[in-house]
């Protein structure tokens, strides 16, 4: 029993990362980095297939799609299969090309660091359509579970009933704000934390846990526990 | 005893009667909004209803009636009259107690906090909002400027402009043809020039059926092109060319006198030509030094100008990110600003901004399509983060309800207006 709810646990870390506030990465530091791609991408006006396929117009095209270039079979069948390039995939495709393009000719290690990948795809991204020219271009950003209404951000939280509260969500998550497997949950900003546990209890977001935790939660209650996690020391 | 929403509640009635203001050394705290389009029309209306009369609100608009010019498009269609795209600012000064002044601000004052009228006026403000819309770039199109605007008019503005040109459309010679020079990024309203083109080929497939349309265009691509071209396509199949910047569509010059467009060296002849050319914040923003380039640049979170933290600037005239500039745009940020200037000078609470946009597009009768996205504040810029656009082959049942939609949101709008 036990072992099975570290399990489902370990599952919401992925999620807890994709819901952080949103931080775009600096394009100037991106075209620095492109560096490492310019020996066989080109990129900006009038670019041509080199080595590589030119990347204009990348955000939002299926892989493998650019007309006059040979891709490999590798990358023809993940196009087949439907894969796009937005921020996130390429996101994923740039940590570790070989992971999500198994046998792709394209000859790089991939980019360990997130911040880097960020600048990096904000570089890219500016050689695509912009959505104030043309609003269904691809997003330039990610959503945080902002659609709550905000009388409910606007409560505040009595800290110690939160201290009281807690006590079921340190069953699995550290107080001392470990993220070994369970998020760490500790410092976040309480309008985070609001909107993340108001997420899971409108099942928004999906984790059988939470949603079932979350759920019995009121509202004065989830503000409370934000107060309080907000610094638990304090 | 900590704060929670039931005590904000319960104080609630008390705060009304008696909010608190902070005015510099004077009476209720001042909000002048410089034009009363979509972006200050509302943003007037907005201070001036959730401040309950705490805020004085002025609002300086040159014209008795504003045409908008969203659906302006469809009047030139012929499924709209002009008195059906014209709003009055009557019930702004009676429902809500706005001060609505029929002037032009010449001139703004940032240290004395001031705005100049024509008459040599100046009056003041604790915070200012700058909704001036968009002025056309002097020279964007060799051999076009103002005084050319009667022979080819723009109809980017609304009102008589946009009355001239369906004048100008009903009369066109049988067979003649019509020119569209589009625009270069950024422009208000990314679909609205095809839309035009849509609605000018509805007009003359009615009335003029072997016209031709011509539309010049510096741009490779445009918002919604898969459905317009499709739309072009079976609808009006034939009557619509378009010469993107591959074959010089970017390298173009007019003569208004001879009525022809010189497309890279080509002349063509037009019957009727509608030049609409690079545009620029309104021209009160470059004289108060609000402008950097050709726009004004604000702050992602609450719309203020980035040169002047007592200015919000508004709508098509700013440079904020990703959202286009349309008429739902300069609405929904005027909502964000509020919000702003009241949590500034009163006492009232601040939440965090969002913001939309939706734009409808006619193509043919009961033909609507539409795109939209959802834009939240990061450090940089407001972003787009997430979007939907209307489908290629969709059925006519659903292009119908999309037009409906439109309709529906079209009095939702400007309600939101003018009240
Ligand atoms: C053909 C066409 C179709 C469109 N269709 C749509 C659509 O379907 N949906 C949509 O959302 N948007 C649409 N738009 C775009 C929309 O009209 C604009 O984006 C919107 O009006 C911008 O609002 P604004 O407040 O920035 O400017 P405006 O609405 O233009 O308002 C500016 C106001 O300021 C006044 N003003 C200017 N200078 C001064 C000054 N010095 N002193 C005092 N007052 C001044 C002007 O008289 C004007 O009334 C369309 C535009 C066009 C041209």
């Amino acid at each position: 029993m036990r072992r099975a709810a570290l399990f489902v646990c370990a599952a919401a870390a992925g999620l807890a990362q994709a819901a952080a506030a949103q931080t775009l990465g600096d394009a100037e530091a991106g075209a620095a980095r492109f560096d490492q791609c310019a020996g066989c991408h080109v990129i900006g006006p009038d670019a041509e297939n080199g080595i590589g396929p030119h990347l204009n117009d990348l955000f939002g095209r299926p892989a493998a799609s650019v007309a006059g270039f040979r891709y490999s079979r590798a990358f023809q069948r993940a196009g087949a299969k439907g894969l796009e390039w937005h921020a996130d995939t390429l996101s994923a495709f740039l940590e570790n090309p070989r992971q999500i393009v198994p046998g792709t000719r394209m000859s790089f290690r991939g980019i360990a660091d997130a911040q880097e990948r960020a600048d990096l795809i904000a570089y890219l991204r500016d050689f695509s359509a912009s959505p104030a020219d043309i609003p269904e271009a691809d997003p330039t950003a990610q959503p945080t579970d902002h659609d709550l209404d905000p009388a409910i951000l606007a409560i505040q939280g009595d800290p110690e009933y939160g201290e009281y509260l807690s006590g079921e969500c340190t069953s699995c998550h550290s107080r001392e704000g470990s993220d070994d497997g369970i998020p760490s949950i500790v410092f976040w900003p309480e309008d985070d934390f609001v909107v993340a546990m108001h997420a899971y209890k409108a099942g928004l977001r999906k984790h059988p846990v939470m949603e079932m935790i979350a759920g019995r939660l009121n509202d004065e209650e989830i503000a409370a526990l934000a107060a309080y996690f907000a610094d638990p020391d304090g | 005893m900590r704060f929670n929403r039931r005590t904000v509640l319960a104080t609630g009635a008390a705060a009304l009667t008696a909010p608190m203001v902070h005015a510099a050394g004077h009476g209720k705290p001042r909000v002048v909004v410089i034009g009363g389009g979509a972006g200050g029309a509302t943003a007037a209306r907005y201070i001036a209803k959730d401040s309950d009369g705490a805020i004085d609100v002025t609002l300086i608009e040159p014209t008795r009636k504003y045409y908008t010019c969203f659906f302006s498009n469809l009047y030139i269609g012929g499924f709209k009259e002009i008195d059906e795209i014209g709003h009055t600012y009557g019930k702004l000064a009676s429902d809500y107690g706005i001060n609505v002044i029929h002037d032009w601000a010449v001139g703004i004052d940032r240290d004395a906090k001031t705005v100049r009228l024509t008459g040599g006026q100046d009056i003041p403000y604790d915070r200012l909002v700058v909704s001036p819309g968009i002025d056309f770039v002097e020279g964007s199109v060799p051999g076009w400027d103002l005084s050319a605007q009667n022979t080819m008019p723009h109809a980017y503005k609304g009102g008589s402009q946009t009355q001239l040109l369906r004048a100008q459309i009903e009369a066109m010679p049988e067979g003649g043809r019509f020119i569209m020079v589009a625009p270069p990024n950024p422009y208000r309203c990314p679909p609205g020039p095809y839309e035009r083109v849509s609605m000018v080929a509805w007009q003359l497939s009615r009335n003029n059926p072997t016209a031709k349309i011509l539309v010049v265009d510096p741009k490779e691509s445009f918002s919604k092109q898969a459905l317009f071209e499709e739309g072009w396509q079976t609808h009006y199949g034939g009557m619509v060319e378009r010469i993107g910047p591959d074959f010089g569509g970017q390298n173009v010059s007019v003569d208004a006198a001879a009525m022809t467009v010189d497309v890279d060296g080509s002349i063509e002849e037009g019957d009727v030509i509608n030049v609409i050319p690079a545009m620029k914040a309104g021209q009160i923003a470059q004289d108060a030094g609000l402008t950097e380039g050709n726009w004004a640049p604000v702050n992602p979170t609450d719309m203020t100008s980035k040169m002047d933290e007592n200015i919000h600037v508004l709508g098509d005239a700013t440079s904020q990110g990703d959202m286009p500039k349309s008429g739902f745009s300069a609405n929904s940020q005027a909502k964000v600003a509020s919000n702003a200037i009241r949590g500034a000078l009163t006492d009232a609470r601040v939440f965090p901004a969002k913001y939309a946009n939706t734009c409808w597009s006619l193509i043919a009768e009961n033909d609507g399509v539409k795109v939209g996205a959802t834009y939240e504040p990061t450090d940089e810029k407001i972003a787009k983060v997430d979007g939907f656009v209307s489908q290629t082959g969709e059925d006519a049942a659903l292009r119908k309800a999309t037009y409906e939609e439109s309709e529906g949101w079209y009095a939702g709008i400007t309600s939101d207006m003018f009240g």
